[in-house]
């Protein structure tokens, strides 16, 4: 039992944000799936161009959340959202916003590597195809190498940009997923533990790379790593059960967090 | 005490093992056997007897007016040209009943042949030509050893006469076996020496390109629904389940369903390959469906979230990435549907495709036969004869089958992907 539990009711710290500098604002947000009641009642601000952090123990609906934004969630069937989640002020699960629309603006890059069974210049290519981003060849192959550049994957791969994505290392696989999601310009890019499959120096790139997109695309990232929760991210919210906890700047919820349960968690007692 | 059951355990896995070799050898033993016994019944099949005949072409009995007019040469006495070429090889026959059993040496498809050779070069006619003849289907059988001369006469279905001409042309080298090439360009007879399976072959080929094109796509289509956009409810639950019951129906509960649907209602010519193909596209379909479905599933979910995620739409993530990935498999259950269709027999009695057709259909509208039915018809009947040619009927069905397989293995592998 969790000693805690009749705690958790409003989030404590700084979920919203300042008028203006919020580039997704979320406003009781519930996630059901069927009778679970996986998310409940997370009101919270995500910053334009930096990068937040979504830590919590296992299960407590971190992927889910994460899910919302891009209204992934919709694939599933038994699953239902309320509440709202707007983007640039405008909420998207009103019913003439365009899902496929969203998901170029929103992009996704999972847990698992999953590049497509497709050439490397294929994998990155086909974004960009599908939204008639580039007119012609030239154009395409010139997204393609930026994307690949900034991935920091072009020098690893230019050379052989025609052979299968899978025949990649993990990690490398990882940044391909990354090069695939920047290749259609989004404007966020949600991150679903991008590094749990991979080694700390696969790791370390990816977080480099994370800094450096930071720049130009505001991106949510789940991690169960706290220190790459405090090295990546400009603010963390922390998830328990489907609540969020706590929310503030990186610093303070690593110094003196306010919740106990936030303290446990990142200190480690809580697992 | 864990020695004792590691034992035991290996004990356990080398019977299991022993017991899955032993299936496996049997059931390839029993394979041999039976094409074994199929190809020595059959492959003499592909020879025929033929005598030869060195016939004048009298124009007094092919064209008498000499106008060469088509109607005239087609309707000459042929037949009369081919009696009067064998009383001239045996000229001391002479009693009725010894003349007719003369002229029972050759089949009577020798005036045909002899019609189609003026026909296509009236020239000819007024010379003396030399033509291999196919020879009767008892002097084949007698040829080929199924008739032993040691039998007694009188249980004999070539009497001692016969047998005395036989070994005079084949003193003089005139009598032989050459290549059946009849069996392959002609279509059913009642004569065995005349009989040949390409109208039933084009037949099966006609269904087979009717089933193909109806099952592949409307079961892969069916599949892609059913996996992919319907909803989960009650009523796609009872489509799943008849779907699974259809495909443990009786075939010939389709035959019946085609007749009263195709050949009834809609009024479709009886015995065509088109309602042949459209009974078994009726069968193939839940075998496609399950196993496109099951290819479907086997596609990991990672790869439609990946499409999704970069904002492919449903029908784009379908399209470019799962269908690709299920292709094989669904090639696969195609295969098995089409190889149960292209041996299917029972359906296709129920719509007039068991009649004695002899013409080659030119079409899918035509009446025509397949093989497994051409097999079933000549496995009936008396002759001798019949019976190598039901083999080889046979031989050539397991060739098309093969054949089917090797393209379908071609063409998956083409699809198949190794990254
Ligand atoms: N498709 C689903 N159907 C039903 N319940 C689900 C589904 N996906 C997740 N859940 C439930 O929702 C809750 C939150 O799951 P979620 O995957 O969001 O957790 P998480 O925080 O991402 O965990 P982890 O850190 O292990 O990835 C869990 O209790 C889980 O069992
Ligand atoms: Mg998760």
């Amino acid at each position: 039992m969790n000693p805690n539990f009749d705690d958790i009711g409003e989030t404590i710290g700084a979920p919203l944000l300042e008028n203006g500098s919020a580039k997704i604002n979320c406003n009781d947000v519930n996630v059901f799936y069927d009778d679970k009641h996986a998310i409940r009642k997370v009101s919270v601000d995500i910053g334009k161009n930096e990068v937040t952090a979504f830590i919590g123990p296992s299960g407590c609906g971190k992927s889910t959340f994460l899910r919302c934004i891009n209204r992934m969630n919709d694939t599933i069937t038994s699953c239902r959202v309320t509440g709202e989640v707007n983007i640039d002020n405008i909420n998207i699960y009103n019913n003439e916003l365009d899902v496929v629309l969203l998901r170029a603006r929103v992009g996704m890059v999972f847990q698992k590597p999953n590049p497509f069974p497709k050439s490397i210049y294929e994998n990155v290519a086909y974004g960009p195809k599908i939204h008639g981003l580039a007119q012609n060849k030239a154009e395409l192959d010139e997204i393609v190498y930026t994307s690949l550049e900034k991935a920091g994957l072009l020098e690893e791969v230019k050379d052989r940009i025609n052979q299968p994505g899978t025949g990649l290392s993990g990690g490398q696989q990882q940044r391909l997923c990354i090069a695939r999601a920047i290749a259609v310009h989004p404007e966020v890019i949600l991150m679903d533990e991008p590094c749990s499959a991979l080694d700390p120096i696969a790791t370390a790139k990816i977080e480099e790379l994370i800094d450096e997109l930071k720049q130009n695309y505001t991106i949510i990232i789940v991690t169960h790593s706290m220190q790459q929760a405090a090295r990546v991210s400009q603010r963390t919210a922390f998830f328990h059960l489907g609540y969020l906890v706590e929310c503030d700047d990186t610093k303070r919820i690593f110094t003196t967090p306010d919740h106990k349960l936030t303290q446990d968690y990142i200190t480690g007692r809580y697992g | 005490m864990i020695k004792n059951r590691l034992k035991r355990r290996y004990l356990f896995e080398k019977i299991f093992r022993f017991m899955g070799l032993s299936a496996v050898v049997t059931a390839l033993a029993m394979l041999a056997i039976l094409f074994l016994t199929i190809i020595s019944n059959g492959y003499s099949a592909f020879k025929q007897t033929y005598i030869r005949l060195t016939v004048t072409l009298d124009e007094e009995v092919i064209d008498p007016d000499g106008a060469r007019n088509p109607d005239t040469l087609s309707s000459a006495n042929y037949s009369g040209i081919v009696k009067k070429t064998l009383r001239k090889i045996f000229p001391d026959v002479k009693s009725r009943r010894d003349k007719r059993e003369l002229y029972s040496l050759v089949s009577q498809g020798a005036s045909f042949q002899l019609r189609d050779i003026i026909m296509d070069n009236p020239d000819i006619i007024g010379e003396t030509v030399t033509i291999w003849v196919p020879a009767d289907d008892d002097i084949d059988m007698l040829f080929k050893g199924y008739i032993k001369r040691s039998t007694p006469e009188n249980e004999r279905r070539v009497s001692d006469k016969k047998i005395a001409w036989i070994d005079v042309l084949l003193n003089e080298g005139a009598i032989k076996k050459r290549f059946n090439s009849t069996f392959f360009t002609s279509g059913d007879s009642r004569e065995p020496e005349l009989a040949g399976i390409y109208g039933a072959l084009k037949g099966s080929i006609y269904t087979m390109i009717v089933t193909l094109l109806l099952s592949f796509p409307l079961g892969v289509a069916t599949a892609v629904y059913l996996e992919e956009f319907a909803p989960v409810n009650r009523f796609t639950d009872i489509i799943e389940v008849n779907i699974n019951n259809l495909a443990a129906v009786p075939s010939i509960v389709f035959g019946l369903l085609g007749l009263t649907i195709f050949l009834s209602f809609f009024g479709l010519p009886r015995s065509a390959p088109v309602v042949g193909g459209l009974v078994l596209t009726l069968m193939t379909l839940p075998t496609v469906i399950i196993a496109s479905r099951a290819a479907l599933k086997s596609v990991p979910p990672s790869i439609r979230e990946a499409a999704l995620g970069v904002g492919a739409s449903k029908m784009q993530s379908v399209l470019h990435h799962v269908l690709p990935l299920a292709m094989p498999g669904m090639l696969t259950g195609t295969i098995i549907g089409m190889a149960r269709a292209l041996g299917e027999t029972a359906p296709l009695l129920m719509i007039g495709m068991v009649a004695f057709i002899v013409d080659i259909p030119k079409g899918f509208f035509d009446p025509s036969t397949v093989l497994p039915v051409q097999i079933y018809l000549w496995a009936d009947s008396p002759e001798r004869a019949f019976l190598e040619r039901t083999s080889a009927t046979i031989i050539v069905l397991l060739a098309f089958l093969i054949i089917m397989n090797a393209l379908a293995v071609v063409l998956r592998k083409k699809f198949e992907r190794r990254w």
